[in-house]
Parts: C-alpha cells; structure tokens; sequence
C-alpha cells in the first residue's frame, strides 16, 4: 500500500497542479468553440484579449482602485464590449466569405493589440497580487496541500464552464443559439435578430477569455506576451476536442491540464509538448477531434 | 394582404424569377403549382427575405417588405414552412415546437397543437431529427401556427408522404383556413391542392404563366395537365 502510494501521490499532485492550467484551457477552449460554432469565426485574438482582461484588471487597480473583485466583472464587461466594437465593424463584414479571411483578421487584430500593450507596457511583465481573501492557508486536500488562489481558480472556472454550458444546452436562449449554429437563415425567418446574437456571441466569448485573464492575473505575471503562449496550446486543445463542440471543449482542456502534469512527473522535460504530441496522434487517428461531429 | 409585383431574385449570378406578379387576399388558400425548377421555392424564399438578391415589389398589409431583413418581414405576421422542413438536430421536439417566438396574439394554443399532432405530444423530449419525416413535417407546420402569424408559406408540405399523414396535414390546412389564416402553399401533389385551394398560380420559368380559381378547374385540366406535364 504504502510502496504504491509512494508512487502515485507526485502523480496526484501534479495532476492536481495540472487542473489549474486546465482550469485555463477550458475557458478559452470554450469561448473559442461558441464563436466558431456561431459566426464560424477562428477568434485568433482570443490570446490577445484574454491578455486584454488581465491588464484590465491591472490598470482598474492601479488607475481606478478597483481591486479583484471589481475587476472579475469589470474587466470581461470591457473587454467584451471591445468585442462586441470588433465584430461590428469588422468581422460582420466577413462572413460570406471563407473561414481563412476571418482567421486572418483575428490574428491581426492579436498582433495589433499585443504590439499596442508591448509599447506602452513593456515586456517585463507587472506584478498583480493575489488577492487578500487568499492569503490565507493552503487548502489541505489530504494528499497535498494547494495554494488557495489555485484552489479557487479551479473551482470558479468549473462553475463558469458548467454554467455556460448549461445556459446553452438548457435554456430558452440557448436553444435560439443551438438553431442558429444549424440553419441561422430559418432562425432569423422566424423574427429572431440572427445578426444581433452573433454579435452577443462574440462579445460573451470574448469576456469570457477576459475572465480568464483576470484569473490568470495574480499566478502568472501580466505581461503582453502571456495570451500568445496560452493560446497555442488552447489552439491545440480545440483540435483535440473537436471544432465546435461545447461540453468537447470543456472536457478535453481540463483532460489536458492534467496530463501535462503528468507528464512532468515522469519526463519534465516533454511537459510543454505533450499536448502537440497528442494532437498530432488525435488528428491522424481521428481528424474531426474526440469530441467532434464529422 | 399580399401583392408581389415585377419580382426578380437571383442565386448568385444565375438570375431565377423574372418578374413574378401575384396577390393572396386575406383568408385565401392559393397554390403555386409549377414542375420542378420553376421557380416556386424561390418565390417563397424572395416573400420571406432569406434571398441576398432580389427585386421589384413585395407588399404584406401595406408594407413594403423588399428591402427588410427576414426577422423583420417575420415579425410583419409571415411564417414560412421551408422545403427541407428544418427540423433542428440538436433541439428536443418540444424546443423545436416553442422555438419561434410569438409575433402577435390569436395563434394556435399549444393543447389545440397537440390535439391536431398527438404523436407530436408523445415525443416532446427526443431529439428533432429523430423524428420520422411525416412527424417532422408536422413539426415543421405546428411550430408556426404558434406563433400569430397571419400568413403562412409552406412549401410542399406533402412531399415523400404516406397518404394517411397527407391527409392529416389537408386537415390541419383547412383548420387554418376556418381559423382566418391565410396560407400560399407550394404543391406538386395537384389532387392535395386541389381539395383545398381558392385559387391556383401556374409558374413556368420563374414567371406566373396563368391563374385558375378553384371553380375553373375542372373546364382548364387539360390547360393545367399541359403545363404541369403530367
Ligand atoms: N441555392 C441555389 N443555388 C443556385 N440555384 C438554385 C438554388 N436553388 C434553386 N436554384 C435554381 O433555381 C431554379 C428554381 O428553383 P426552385 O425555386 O427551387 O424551383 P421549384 O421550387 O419550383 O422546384 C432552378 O433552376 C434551380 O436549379
Ligand atoms: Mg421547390
């Protein structure tokens, strides 16, 4: 019992470790598959305004004063409404055209934004500190002890996912989204404003991945950069979930966080890379994703 | 209530009606009869907004709906039943039934629904598409007789159906009728149309080539049979 204790408890640590950045990928992997599935949109700024939602967070507290708390609603509310600007004068205006030419302005837009907050920022990064209300001690789980901070980040990213599923598969509003994924057409011939929720859509997702930079702010340091590392491997969590699919995309990105951990017990060094590692084999056993409809 | 005039639509650039003129009184049952590729779905598409192309004039109670978008034109009181019945696959029958939103008072109470589908109410939690095609084609007509719509499209409601579901949705047809609705129905099936219509529009080519009412059907059968090539 013991022996084998011995060697399981790191990979119980580690995985647990491994469900924060989870916690990560499953949030933006989520916002990405509702507004692909919506507006077929590739949202390649997703990092950028994920990055957005941390500063944010950082300028309200040091400009406005407005601590953690304010700036988990404030920040994705501004964020989203950026957003919102974006699909308006931008994106609209692609979508009778192929996927590539939204892609393509989504991933000039993260340039834009990144290259913006690297010249008035820096690139060394600012510092956020953990809130007050965690700094107390660490939560005792039995085999570990985890940071509080963490703990939460865990915990409300569950409860942000779950619900966001729930609201779509569920609810009266979610099913006016489902059909508009389908057949948007019938939908808007049935008086419902199709134009209009796509850009709600966006703008939720978008907030979403603001949320998530809020999050994000107090453990990694908020710096231009930080959306462009993530969102690679969110890229990656996304194709191996499958395109479009919602509880997919939950699933597979915390699924992910934990392997990662993993990995870093029993070989550190492929921790950064197993992801693609898997992603490579999904695509050539199973091209559509796990999760994904053909 | 509806007046199409000089109405022209295109797919891209291929250029499909040219010039449709027709009107539908309040209260009428008018068919759109024509052999495939005539034009008649599109006819339907252009009244109900979902084409990127058209012109000329399309007026719906006095309003002038050629430039609106289709939730607006929807929200005038038409309500269109498409071809492919559009059921949603990841809608439960019940959500698929409640999903078009309620544009006016004076629609078809949810228990009159079920009393005209019964199957429909015993399968309120599956899935759309699980469906058979005669169920989701009474789906496809119970969801927008809901919705207070005073003027409903339908489009070829009995294609690919076994006789006795026909004749559920001839029943359902004349209801709507007793109820004051008005209906444009697109039909292949002549003797459905038959029994049921005040009038009938003839499209050849993306025109209208002709219009018979009811009571002349018999005396032009050989004009109509002509037309159809049947
Ligand atoms: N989506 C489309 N794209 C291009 N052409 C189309 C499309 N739908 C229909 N057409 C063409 O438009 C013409 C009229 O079609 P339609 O209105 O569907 O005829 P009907 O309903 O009378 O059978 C046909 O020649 C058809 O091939
Ligand atoms: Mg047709």
């Amino acid at each position: 019992m013991s022996e084998l204790w011995y060697e399981l408890e790191p990979f119980l640590q580690q995985g647990t470790l491994g469900l924060v950045n989870g916690a990560f990928y499953a949030i933006l992997s989520l916002g990405l598959a509702v507004i692909f599935g919506m507006l077929n949109v590739v949202n390649f700024a997703h990092g950028a305004q994920f990055m957005l939602g941390a500063f944010v967070a950082w300028m309200l507290l040091n400009w406005a004063g407005i601590g953690y708390w304010g700036a988990l609603v404030l920040a994705p509310l501004l964020v989203g409404l950026l957003g919102v600007v974006i699909e308006r004068t931008m994106i609209a205006r692609l979508y009778k055209l192929d996927h590539l030419y939204g892609l393509l302005l989504t991933f000039g837009l993260a340039l834009i934004i990144e290259g913006t907050m690297r010249n008035a920022f820096g690139s060394s990064g600012l510092p956020y500190q953990v809130p007050e209300a965690f700094r107390i001690p660490p939560v005792d789980l039995g085999y570990m002890l985890m940071p509080a901070y963490r703990f939460w980040i865990v915990v409300v990213s569950l409860v942000v996912c779950l619900g966001t599923w729930y609201a779509i598969e569920k609810t009266k509003l979610g099913s006016y989204l489902r059909a508009a994924v389908e057949r948007p057409q019938l939908v808007q011939a049935f008086g419902i404003n199709v134009p209009l929720m796509m850009t709600a859509t966006y703008g939720a997702g978008v907030a979403l991945a603001a949320f998530a930079g809020v999050l994000a702010a107090p453990v990694y340091s908020v710096n231009p950069a930080m959306g462009a590392n993530f969102i690679i491997i969110v890229f990656a969590v996304v194709v191996i979930g499958g395109m479009g699919s919602i509880l997919g995309s939950i699933v597979t990105g915390y699924i992910l966080g934990v392997i990662e951990g993993f990995t870093r017990v029993f070989y550190p060094e492929a921790s950064a890379t197993v992801v693609f590692v898997i992603m490579a084999i999904v695509l050539l056993v199973r091209p559509t994703g796990l999760f994904g409809r053909a | 209530m509806l007046h199409v005039r000089g109405l022209e639509a295109w797919y891209g650039e291929s250029h499909v009606l040219h010039g449709v003129n027709l009107e539908v009184a309040e209260g009428e049952v008018v068919t759109l009869l024509g052999r495939n590729g005539a034009g008649k779905s599109t006819t339907i598409k252009a009244i109900m907004g979902v084409l990127d192309s058209r012109k000329g004039s399309i007026r719906f109670q006095g309003t002038e709906t050629i430039a609106l978008p289709p939730d607006r034109i929807a929200r005038l009181g038409i309500a269109w039943c498409p071809e492919e019945r559009g059921i949603f696959a990841s809608l439960t029958v019940k959500e698929n039934l409640l999903l078009p939103p309620v544009i006016a008072p004076g629609g078809v109470a949810l228990d009159r629904i079920y009393a005209l589908f019964p199957n429909l109410k015993e399968r309120l939690s599956s899935q759309g598409t699980k469906l058979s095609g005669g169920e989701q084609q009474m789906l496809a007509i119970a969801r927008i007789m809901r919705t207070g719509a005073k003027l409903l499209l339908l489009d070829e409601p009995t294609e690919g159906l076994a006789p006795v579901i026909i004749q559920q949705i001839g029943r359902t047809i004349r209801a709507l009728k007793e109820a004051g609705l008005t209906v444009l129905l697109v039909e292949q099936n002549f003797r459905f149309a038959q029994r049921l219509a005040d009038r009938h529009y003839v499209m050849e080519d993306g025109r209208i080539v002709d219009m018979i009412p009811a009571a002349g059907l018999e005396a032009n059968m050989d004009r109509l049979h002509a037309y159809l090539g049947v």
